[in-house]
């Protein structure tokens, strides 16, 4: 295998993914993402050299519209979703310690 | 002819002829539904009292005359990953175990506006990540034609659900051959559109970029139908873009005269089986005899599709599924220490393992550092694809091959090697990344009697062209069958041999 991934690589990706991988999945990832980027290695064999990238296929631009509020006030059904509501708000948990 | 053996076209002829009423088809799909969903597992939610109140209102909105289309009161299943008002939206996920949208996606608003009654929500790989509908949190999936092989994904609840007669057509999403495969597993008609033709509004993203919704359908004439009433332009989805071409019934038309086929040698190379290749290139020759100019050709590139493909997909699916955090909707853990211990129990708990492993990867590849080499590279990658279609349409109007390289895998063979179950996607994805329109419609059986996929292939904008050369196909080709348990009711099966 080409790609080595270290234990701070894939605590690292944990950080960004906001995942938490027990000691056996964090195991498993390093081989997974391993073998995926050795696979994905593979495009390293084609020039790209002055090739643009491509995000979209075909010439959009941004679309804008007024900023104007269209959809109806749906708070209720909205916080019907919500894992935990008090007073018509989101509940969070304590964010400043 | 039962209502469960209809197209959506036949059944509501019969509805307007006061055959049958659309709360009587409506009550006649879930009786089947309750008989064999047992066995298939297509839907995840069945809304049987939704859908017979859809009915009653569309009944009376047909004897009103206000609803005289093709779809008026045809019972259509929706993949979970589409919202849908009220009723419960998993995406397959114990993420969205509870969650139950405040709005309807576009594509099944459009439904619902032609009279298409909403029977439920199928099944699906997880947040539409995987080829076989195992990944579900929500059961596998079996397939119609042979329970102990997978339908395909990530559409396979919807593909078996056509297939099983307990729709009578299906909505489905496409990444990189969602609809396509399961379509060509399930012996059914699959489209996806060209990016942009159909609303995303309400699709819950996977690959925004690469993501498009589309019909599953008995038949071509369907899938034309269909893809008629969903196609829309939408200033929800800023990527909707304004087409005045989309009367697609208007391309069932049986000619092909002239029409110019390539095959990608590429397409019929290792690793595709040998009974595919066979009803597929006799498909094409079927096309050559009604007057089609068939040839080979070097498409080239198509080996780096999957690389690609996975680098984007993965990229922005991590990118995507960010939302899921546990506070607004969605599954929050029972227990943790502050807030980032939160979100990430909660992620870590409510996603399965194929989601987690391509969050992962996404990631990394758009990480600082890795960007430039993983994430660019691949849509540099993507430019040269795309390069080598506007090539290849410049001498063709169509691109025939495979949708997959076998005929449905057995149940629980595919999930151990990922990258090998990737490499079955090899046909469709460069569909995606290029933004083009493909249709999969069955072209023959493999010795054990599974369903063949034969797969076209147009340019942008090009689906006219793509279901002209499918209905010419379909119409010499004769009844297919419209699933394994209709063969022996109505005589309906048949299909080429293979």
């Amino acid at each position: 295998m080409a790609n080595i991934i270290s234990d701070e690589t894939i605590e690292y990706v944990g950080i960004l993914a906001k995942l938490e991988l027990s000691q056996g999945e964090q195991e498993q990832a390093k081989a997974d993402m391993g073998r995926m980027l050795d696979y994905i290695d593979k495009l390293g064999e084609l020039d790209t050299t002055g090739v643009e990238p491509m995000s979209h296929v075909f010439p959009v631009q941004n679309v804008f519209r007024e900023d104007v509020v269209t959809n109806n006030d749906m708070r209720e059904q909205m916080l019907l979703n919500a894992p935990e509501e008090k007073d018509g708000m989101f509940v969070v948990p304590k964010t400043f310690l | 002819m039962e209502v469960t053996d209809m197209t959506a076209v036949e059944l509501s002829a019969a509805i307007r002829d006061g055959q049958v009423t659309a709360v009587e088809a409506a009550e006649e799909m879930l009786a089947r539904i309750e008989e064999r969903d047992g066995i298939y597992n297509c839907y995840v939610t069945v809304d049987r009292e939704g859908a017979l109140a859809q009915a009653r209102a569309v009944q009376e909105k047909i004897d009103a005359g206000e609803l005289t289309g093709p779809l008026a009161g045809v019972p259509v299943a929706i993949k979970d990953n589409l919202c849908t008002e009220g009723l419960l939206t998993t995406c397959a996920s114990r993420m969205l175990e509870n969650f139950v949208p405040t709005y309807t996606a576009e594509a099944v608003m459009n439904l619902r506006r032609a009279g298409a009654v909403i029977l439920g929500k199928t099944n699906m790989d997880e947040f539409a990540m995987g080829s076989t509908t195992e990944t579900s949190a929500y059961g596998v999936t079996r397939n119609p034609w042979n329970p102990a092989h997978v339908p395909g994904g990530s559409s396979g609840g919807s593909a078996a659900a056509v297939a099983a007669g307990e729709c009578c057509f299906a909505l489905g999403s496409d990444t990189g051959g969602s609809i396509r495969q399961p379509a060509a597993y399930c012996g059914m008609v699959g489209m996806k559109p060209t990016y942009g033709t159909v609303s995303r509004y309400g699709l819950i993203a996977y690959g925004s970029s690469l993501d498009q919704i589309g019909p599953l359908t008995k038949d071509v004439t369907d899938c034309a139908a269909v893809l008629e009433a969903i196609s829309s332009y939408d200033k929800k989805d800023s990527t909707s873009v304004k087409r005045q071409d989309t009367d697609f019934t208007s391309a069932l038309v049986e000619d092909v005269q002239g029409l110019r086929i390539g095959i990608p040698n590429d397409y019929l190379g290792e690793g595709l089986d040998a009974e595919v290749r066979a009803a597929v290139l006799q498909a094409a020759e079927e096309l050559a005899r009604s007057g089609a100019v068939v040839e080979r050709f070097d498409l080239s590139l198509v080996e780096y599709a999957i690389p690609a493909y996975y680098t984007i997909a993965a990229a922005e699916a991590s990118s995507n599924l960010e939302r899921f955090d546990g506070i607004k909707y969605g599954y929050r853990t029972k227990e943790y220490t502050g807030l980032h211990n939160m979100y990430k129990k909660s992620r870590s708990e409510g996603f399965g393992e194929e989601v987690k492993r391509r969050i992962m990867l996404g990631s990394f590849v758009l990480s600082s550092g890795y960007y430039d080499a993983y994430y660019l590279k691949a849509l540099r990658v993507k430019a040269l694809i795309k390069k080598a279609f506007d090539e290849a349409f410049a001498k063709y109007d169509v691109i025939l091959g495979p949708v997959a390289p076998t005929t449905a895998p057995r149940l629980g063979e595919s999930l151990a090697d990922p990258i090998k179950m990737y490499l079955g996607d090899i046909y469709t994805i460069a569909v995606n990344l290029a933004g083009l329109p493909g249709i999969s419609l069955p072209c023959g059986k493999d010795r054990n009697g599974l369903p063949i996929g034969l797969q076209l292939i147009g340019d942008c904008f090009q689906e006219k062209k793509l279901i002209r050369a499918a209905y010419t196909y379909e119409k010499s080709r004769g009844p297919f069958g419209i699933g394994p348990g209709t063969e022996k009711q109505d005589g309906r099966t048949g299909g080429i041999p293979s």
